[in-house]
Order: structure tokens, then C-alpha cells, then sequence
């Protein structure tokens, strides 16, 4: 069966072309005090364009854009190297619950037990799950976990009166990591790897004067780093840490720990590894974990346990705060959720499933399409669009496989790969949604040869065609600029 | 496992497909060194009904507004949320799609974000403002880093009065740029002391940031602020610790602002023990290309039609990797789309409305508790829902007196401002009726004080 299909999808303006001046769409109850008016000079004109709209007026709105989205509820969404599993809905309830909802950051820690006994208790289970010492649940998303893990490195050196300022970077990596490292104020050397990094290649590389190698293991071809324990090893040897990049840990849940590989900090993405929603862009969580030695150089405040009690605790050594309160506290629930719903045994479950489906994805794929690396392949797998005829691209295939009703791979990344195809199933997939996943796939492989307009014209059956983004670019509009009147 | 449809035989003929005997085989370049030999160590699965008894017994371990009056606020505000903005933001086409980089099936998270966009451009007074950043805190220090590389300069100018966490964010992002970080004191009115900001601006300043309106609830004099900035050839950056005080005070562009970072919490997002919140970042069109975070514009289909991508990425670490203006990748669009909605639905009156009633609320919070023998208003700059209380009675025993009839009083600023040992930052909004403020001032009438 091809899932995608047309149907009757409704257009809509924007909010400002709607508005008609004196509707709203809220109450409010009657001022019970003393009506007061700032200062002369202090207030502001009414708001030119702003929206007025009744409540009918914007939950059609919105209900309409929502379907020009397409979810992981929608269908599969294999966009590798983000794990978009599917997001268990009582994780939703427990981030809506009011006992948790409505608990104000700054409350006393002795009116907070229950908050900061989850946020103790996320802290415990994803040191146990990753092998690290010690773990902040602060950083608000991958990125952020990265830059405060770096900064942890750069605390950590300069504790010792190491002025170190280089990081190595495999040329497989997410390109937060290179920004990341920048930011935490190094300077990056890239490293090559084939497929995977050799030991001679860090040897080559490591001196006094690197601080840290970043890796992603699994890397972004989805193979397992090999060398890792004599990487480390090395790294260490010369004074050296070695950052993880925790987006790929769904492919290690209960088979390893990259505490356990030698690794000292790593990032992990709660919404990727942990089934917590990706939101439209966020927010997602970033917790980072690191080995006993830099954990006093952790953005504070933690959550400790004292007797029967919780209380939030800090270290003079912090790198200081990286957001103004303690993370993403919703996203935490949901994850603590995730965690307490699988145990040990679903985590792991859940790993072999996501492995065994990118797995089978790739043996039905294989010989469709240009398959660069033939080692064994963990949770995702990295295909090119070497082999295809007729001017026929790994765009056209993505957009293709949109008319097909499937949201397309990660394309071109990793940037090792040129024009590669990066498909991620995840667990929660089933083979029958894989098996017609992968045969859309061939049959698109098919029509590059038969009929290769197919593939340029995509797609067809969605509310917009191919966007000029180029056009977008070179005269930027990022922002409505009418006049506030309906059009 | 309810969220894993693998059956037996499943696994079985997906094996035989992909050549492999067991599971087992298929993590064979995972090296036995380095394998874990044991099961994870963690808490018995509980199915759902359990977890769900589990999360209520921690719900019920907490203090909120459901069981104390609360005047806590300090850059994290509760408002009112409209019934409608949860329905809509649960559309789980919204909630489970990941960032648009598909253009033609993400439409509707693009177009919220350019409403997003243009509502915030609107709020400030600023040309252009980004898909959103995590949190007010961490776009403040953006945006002392953008500063920084539009003048090239390597110093940046803290007022005290700006929130003392953000200050600590700002000063984390920068401490390892080796760029300074400098506090600028306030003055007797709880306002940035403009003698001590001149003072300290010289050549080598990027920025200067102020709260607007800043930790102690006061409304700077952001104008002021500008030129002095701007005289000096830094930049000014305006942080918005509450996002409702946009509807009734001037805007920060309006007043000369060259950046915009605020918090927009208050727009629909529950407080949450402090996350995830929604931080904004508006800027000048000049400046765009120096902007960290997403930007949505808008652009034409092959046929013509009105759409939107994501737009001038040549800043962003996936092209730009270690020149990128900054490494943001996920943001907060789900909390960007929350406050998309909540604008909609307050609109032009209502977020006036909204904000009057906090004016008023904390104006009459003011007069009543500032008859009570033993307290006293340190600040008579004019200000909007937060004030700070000194008491003559030690805050720690104050505000313990009030937790013993059921309120949380405020946030102590002693921790954070050794000066102000004796004060705690008070927060009154809308939500708090005549008589939860008449219970406040009776409390400390009462003794408390």
C-alpha cells in the first residue's frame, strides 16, 4: 500500500491578515483594585498589527497548520541521527500533572520534595545507564550539553594550570561540535577517519597542546568507534580528555556504557535516546554526565540527597550556571516517565530493536542504492545516491519518498558521504511499516530509471511544491509586514 | 513493551533477512572490553497505571498556588493560560514533528515561527527576531556575544540590577572567550546608576545589558542606557525578565535598543519548576547576519504559492561548523508555538489588559504593605509587578512566619545581594485577587513583619 495520498487540505491566512479590530479571544475578570496608569513617558502606543481574533477564530488557525505538519504520529520518520521514536502519551500527563506543572522554580527546597526527588532520581538512573559519575540535568538541549560539557573540560585544565586550546574533531561529526568548540573558546583541528577512527590517526594528532578529542560513538554512519578503549587510552596518556557526542546512545542502551569505554563527559539528548518530543524544533534536554574527577566543575545547583531529604547543592569550582533556572524540568519528567515505564530490560530491548531494524532496512535496501561502508551498521544506516541515473539526486529521492507519505532520511550528512541518505527506523517501528518504507524506497530507485520527471517534480501531493530557498535568502522577509487591516 | 511492536516471529524473520542467527550478532564490532556484563541497575518497570500513581504521589510533595498563595516570581511568572493554548499545542503534528528541515511537510511549524517572528518584532520594537533561543538567560548571553563580534570588542557591561542568574549565564558563556564581564552597581532607586555606567564606558566595551524591567520589578531608563551605550560605541541590550510588561511599557526598540533578549515564560508556559521556558531574540535588520539561532522567512513554491523555510543558515553551525555565530541547533519551537497562541488569543487588548491588571495588582500590593510598621520599600523608581520588601524582622523568620500561613511571601535577595540581607523580591500578577494580597498585608501586619 503507498501511504501517501491527496486529500482536501485547507488553506489559511496569517494570523495579522484575519484580525478585525475589537475581536479577542480571552476574559479576564473585572480589576478588583484600584484601576493606575505608569508614568507620564513610560507607556507604550497600542501595538500597530498586533492580532485581534476570537477564540474560534485562532484554534482554526492553528488546527489547520497543524495538518501542513507531518509527525511521528503522522507516520515514519526515519531522520537519522534524531531518533524519532514514537512519544508515549502518558509522558505527556506527567508533564501536565499541577502538582508538577505549577511548582515555582524558586520554591524552598523543602516545599519542592517531590520535584527534586524525580530530578534525583533522573540524575541516578542516566549516571547508571551511561557509567558516569555524575550527571546535570541543566542544559536545555544537545547543543547546550555540549557547550557545557567542553566548558567542563576547559574548567578542568585550567584547574591544573593547563593552558591547552585545541580539540580534535573527526570529519564525521554533527557540526555542533566544531561550533561548540569554538564557542568554549578552542581552536579545532579536524581529524580524518575511515568509517572509523584509527588509533594511528589520534597518535598522529595528540599533543601537549590538545585539550580534548570529541567523538560520537556510534559515529554518524552509525558504526561503533572500535578503537575507543586504546583512543582513550592515549588521549589520557598525554593529558587529554575525550568528549562523547550522546546523540547516538539509542544504539548502546544496556550493551554499554561510554563511562565504561574511558570516555570523561558526554551530552545526552533526552529527546532523541529518551522518547521525549522533539516539539517542532524543542525544547529538548541536554543533561551531561561526567567522570568523578570534573564533577565539581558541573554547572550547579545539582539535586543531593541528605538523609530523607533533597536539597539542591553547588561546588566553588562550577563552570556557573548555562540557563537561568534548572533545565527543562518538563522534559525531565517525561523522560523519568520513559525511564520507569521500560526498566532495565525495555531499555535494552528497546536498543536490539532499533539495531535490528536499521539493520533490516539496510538488507533490503542493499543493492537499491550505493551502500559506502559495509561494516556491520548499529542503529542507523548511511546510503548515497552514487549508483542513480538521470540527474536523479538524494534530494529528489527525499522529496519523492514525501509523495510516497513518508518524511525523508537525514540528507547529506554525514558530510564523509556525498549525498548520502541517513535512515534511522528507531524501535518503534514494525516491520510492515519498514518493509513499505523499503519499498517505496526501490520502487523511487525505479523510477529514476523509467521516469525520472517523477522524482524532479516532487512533490506532488503535498500543500507547497519544491520552495525557492535561495529566493528567501537573498531578500530576506522574516517577518509580516502589513498593515494590520484585513485584506 | 506496549511502545515496541516486534513480535517474536518478527524478530525471527528479520533476522533470517539480514543473514544474522541472533540479536546478539548483530553488535559484533562492539568489543567485548568494553561491553557492559551485567543488567543496568535500575527500578522494577511499572506499568502505566503505576507510573501514574508514582508521578502523583511526587505531584503531591509540592508547593502550589493550588495549596499556598504565592508571591514568587524573580523571572518566572504564573499568568493566566487559556484553556485553548494546551489543546492546540497537544496537536501532536506539532508536538512530534522534529525541526522543519523539510519544507514542504512542515509548514505549520514554519508559519507559527514567522508569527512568532513578526509577534516579537512587534512586542520590542525590532526589526528582525530569531525562531526562538532556550531560555531569557542564555539569549542575554548570545546576545553579549553578538555584541562582541559586531564591535570586536572584548568587554561587556553587567547592570547589578539585571537578574542575578542571568548575570551568572552571561558570565559562563563569555568567562572562557576570555572576554570581561563588569557589574555596573544601582542606584538609590533601584534603577542602573547612569554615573557609574559612564565611568565605566571606554572603547573597550561591546555591550551594555540592563533588565527592562529589571530584577527588582523597576523600569529602567532605557533611553538613558542607549545613549550612554551608544555614545561610547557599545551596544545596548535590553533584557526582558518579564514578557507581559511589553504590553504596557514602551518598547525597548522604541527606546534605542540594539538587541532585544528576553523570557517569554509568561506567554502561555507554566512555570515547571523552571523549564522549558522560551527565550527571545530581536535584533536590527543591519545586524541580522551576526544573529545566532533559526531564522523562518518567507518565500514562493514553484507555482507560486506563498511559503516558508528556513532561511539565511549560512550563520549556523551545520554549515557554517566552528564559524558559525553560534552553536544553537534545537531551540524551544513547541514553547515558541505556545506563545503564538497565547498572543493570538490576548491580542492587542488583551495582553494590555493582562498587563494593566498587573500594574494595578502590584501598585495596590505596594500602598497596602507599605503602611505595615516594620516594612519598608527600599525603591521608588517606578516599577510594574515585582517590588522589593525590606522587613525590620529577619527575612528568614518573615518569610518562615508567612510559609506557616500558607504563603510563600517572596524570594530572598540576600544570597544574590549581600546589601539587600534584609529585603525578598515580592510578585503580584493577575492571577492574585484583592484578597490574596489583603492576606498578605494582614500576615505581616499581623507580626510577621
Amino acid at each position: 500500500m503507498i501511504v501517501g495520498t491527496s486529500g482536501l487540505v485547507l488553506n489559511e491566512k496569517l494570523l495579522f491578515e484575519h484580525s478585525d479590530a475589537g475581536r479577542k479571544g480571552y476574559s479576564l475578570p473585572a480589576l478588583d483594585v484600584p484601576a493606575t496608569e505608569l508614568p507620564d513617558g513610560l507607556c507604550r502606543q497600542e501595538i500597530a498589527g498586533f492580532p485581534e481574533l476570537s477564540e474560534v477564530d485562532v484554534v482554526r488557525h492553528f488546527t489547520r497548520l497543524s495538518t501542513w505538519n507531518y509527525g511521528v504520529d503522522s507516520g515514519f520518520y526515519p531522520l537519522g541521527s534524531c531518533t524519532m521514536k514514537y512519544n508515549p502519551k502518558v509522558n505527556e500527563l506527567a508533564a501536565r500533572l499541577p502538582g508538577l506543572a505549577d511548582v515555582h522554580p524558586a520554591t524552598p527546597d523543602h516545599l519542592a520534595q517531590g520535584a527534586l526527588e524525580m530530578m534525583f532520581r533522573l540524575q541516578e538512573a542516566l549516571a547508571e545507564i551511561s557509567g558516569f559519575g555524575a550527571v546535570t540535568l541543566q542544559p536545555a538541549a544537545g547543543a547546550q550539553g555540549e557547550l557545557t560539557g567542553m566548558l567542563v573540560v576547559r574548567a578542568w585544565h585550567e584547574a591544573r594550570g593547563s593552558k591547552r586550546r585545541k580539540v580534535l574533531i573527526p570529519d564525521t561529526a554533527h557540526g555542533t561540535n566544531p561550533a561548540t568548540a569554538a564557542l568554549a573558546g578552542f581552536d579545532v583541528v579536524p581529524i580524518a577517519s575511515e568509517g572509523v577512527l584509527t588509533l594511528a590517526e589520534v597518535e598522529a594528532h595528540m599533543t601537549d597542546e590538545v585539550a580534548a578529542l570529541m567523538v560520537t560513538n556510534p559515529n554518524t554512519l552509525g558504526l561503533f568507534e572500535t578503537n575507543i578503549a586504546a583512543i582513550c587510552e592515549v588521549v589520557h596518556a598525554r593529558g587529554g580528555l575525550v568528549y562523547c557526542d550522546g546523540a547516538n546512545l539509542n544504539a548502546l542502551l544496556g550493551i554499554a556504557r561510554p563511562g565504561d569505554m574511558g570516555i570523561d563527559v558526554m551530552h545526552f539528548n533526552l529527546h532523541k535516546t529518551f522518547a521525549t518530543p522533539h516539539g517542532g524544533g524543542g525544547p529538548g534536554s541536554g543533561p551531561v554526565g561526567v567522570s568523578a574527577a570534573l564533577a565539581p566543575f558541573l554547572p550547579g545547583p545539582w539535586v543531593i540527597q541528605d538523609g530523607d531529604r533533597y536539597r539542591f547543592a553547588g561546588s566553588s569550582e562550577s563552570i556557573g550556571r548555562m540557563l537561568a533556572f534548572h533545565g527543562n524540568f518538563g522534559i525531565m519528567l517525561r523522560a523519568y516517565a520513559y525511564i520507569r515505564s521500560m526498566g532495565a530490560a525495555g531499555l535494552k530491548h528497546a536498543t536490539e530493536m532499533a539495531v535490528l531494524n536499521a539493520n533490516y532496512v539496510r538488507a533490503r535496501l542493499e543493492g537499491g542504492y550505493h551502500l559506502p561502508y559495509a561494516t556491520r551498521s548499529l542503529h542507523e544506516v548511511v546510503f548515497s545516491d552514487r549508483d542513480l541515473p538521470n540527474d536523479c539526486h538524494t534530494l529528489d529521492v527525499a522529496k519523492r519518498l514525501i509523495d510516497y507519505g513518508y518524511h525523508p532520511p537525514t540528507i547529506y550528512f554525514p558530510l564523509v558521504v556525498k549525498g548520502s541518505i541517513m535512515i534511522e527506523p528507531t524501535e518503534t517501528e514494525s516491520q510492515e511499516t519498514l518493509d513499505e518504507f523499503c519499498d517505496a524506497m526501490l520502487a523511487i530507485a525505479k523510477e529514476a530509471e523509467m521516469n525520472p520527471d517523477l522524482l524532479h517534480a516532487a512533490p506532488v501531493r503535498t500543500r507547497v511544491r519544491r520552495l525557492d530557498e535561495t529566493a528567501a535568502a537573498r531578500q530576506p522577509r522574516l517577518r509580516w509586514e502589513g498593515v494590520g487591516e484585513k485584506g | 513493551m506496549r511502545y515496541i511492536p516486534h513480535t517474536r516471529d518478527d524478530v525471527a524473520q528479520m533476522l533470517g533477512r539480514i543473514g544474522v542467527g541472533s540479536l546478539e550478532e548483530l553488535f559484533v564490532e562492539i568489543p567485548a572490553t568494553v561491553r557492559l556484563k551485567r543488567p543496568l541497575q535500575l527500578p522494577a518497570p511499572l506499568a502505566e497505571p503505576e507510573l501514574v500513581r508514582d508521578l502523583k504521589a511526587l505531584a503531591a510533595r509540592n508547593a502550589t498556588p493550588e495549596n499556598h498563595v504565592s508571591f514568587l516570581g524573580g523571572g518566572a511568572y504564573q499568568h493566566f493560560i487559556p484553556a485553548a493554548v494546551d489543546q492546540l499545542i497537544s496537536r501532536s503534528e506539532f508536538y512530534t514533528a522534529y525541526t522543519p528541515y523539510q519544507p514542504e511537510i512542515s509548514q505549520g511549524t514554519l508559519q507559527a515561527i514567522f508569527e512568532f517572528q513578526t509577534l516579537i518584532c512587534q512586542l520590542t520594537g525590532m526589526d528582525v527576531a530569531n525562531a526562538s533561543m532556550y531560555d531569557g538567560a542564555s539569549a542575554c548571553a548570545e546576545a553579549a556575544l553578538m555584541a562582541v563580534r559586531l564591535t570586536r570588542r572584548q568587554r561587556v557591561l553587567v547592570s547589578k540590577a539585571l537578574n542575578p542568574r542571568w548575570r551568572e549565564v552571561v558570565t559562563t558563556y563569555c568567562r572562557y572567550l576570555d572576554l570581561d564581564v563588569v557589574e555596573v552597581g544601582y542606584g538609590a532607586d533601584g534603577r542602573t546608576d547612569l554615573d557609574d555606567l559612564a565611568a565605566r564606558l571606554d572603547g573597550r566595551v561591546a555591550a551594555v545589558i540592563a533588565g527592562y524591567p529589571n530584577y527588582f520589578g523597576v523600569v529602567e531608563d532605557l533611553a538613558a542606557l542607549a545613549r550612554l551605550a551608544q555614545g561610547a560605541g557599545a551596544k545596548l541590550v535590553a533584557g526582558v525578565n518579564e514578557g507581559i510588561a511589553l504590553g504596557l511599557l514602551k518598547s525597548p526598540g522604541e527606546l534605542g535598543a540594539d538587541i532585544v533578549a528576553g523570557e517569554g515564560q509568561s506567554f502561555g508556559i507554566p512555570v515547571s519548576f523552571g523549564g522549558p521556558y522560551v527565550g527571545f531574540f530581536a535584533a536590527r535588520m543591519k545586524d541580522v547576519r551576526a544573529m545566532p539561532g533559526r531564522l523562518i522567512g518567507e518565500t514562493v513554491d514553484r507555482d507560486g504559492k506563498r511559503g516558508f523555510v528556513l532561511t539565511l543558515a549560512t550563520r549556523e553551525q551545520h554549515i557554517r561548523r566552528e564559524k558559525a555565530t553560534s552553536n544553537i541547533c534545537s531551540n524551544q519551537g513547541l514553547c515558541a508555538l505556545t506563545a503564538t497562541v497565547f498572543l493570538s488569543l490576548l491580542g492587542k487588548q488583551g495582553l494590555r489588559e493582562m498587563a494593566g491588571q498587573n500594574l494595578a495588582k502590584a501598585a495596590y500590593a505596594r500602598e497596602q504593605l507599605g503602611r505595615i510598621k516594620g516594612v519598608d520599600l527600599p525603591f521608588a523608581a517606578p516599577g510594574f509587578n515585582e517590588f522589593v520588601v525590606r522587613t525590620a524582622r529577619p527575612v528568614k523568620e518573615v518569610l518562615a512566619a508567612l510559609e506557616q500561613q500558607g504563603i510563600l511571601g517572596g524570594i530572598p535577595l540576600g544570597p544574590d545581594y549581600p546589601e539587600l540581607a534584609d529585603a525578598f523580591l515580592v510578585c503580584v500578577t493577575e492571577q492574585h485577587r484583592r484578597a490574596d494580597i489583603e492576606v498578605l498585608a494582614a500576615a505581616l501586619a499581623g507580626g510577621a513583619a
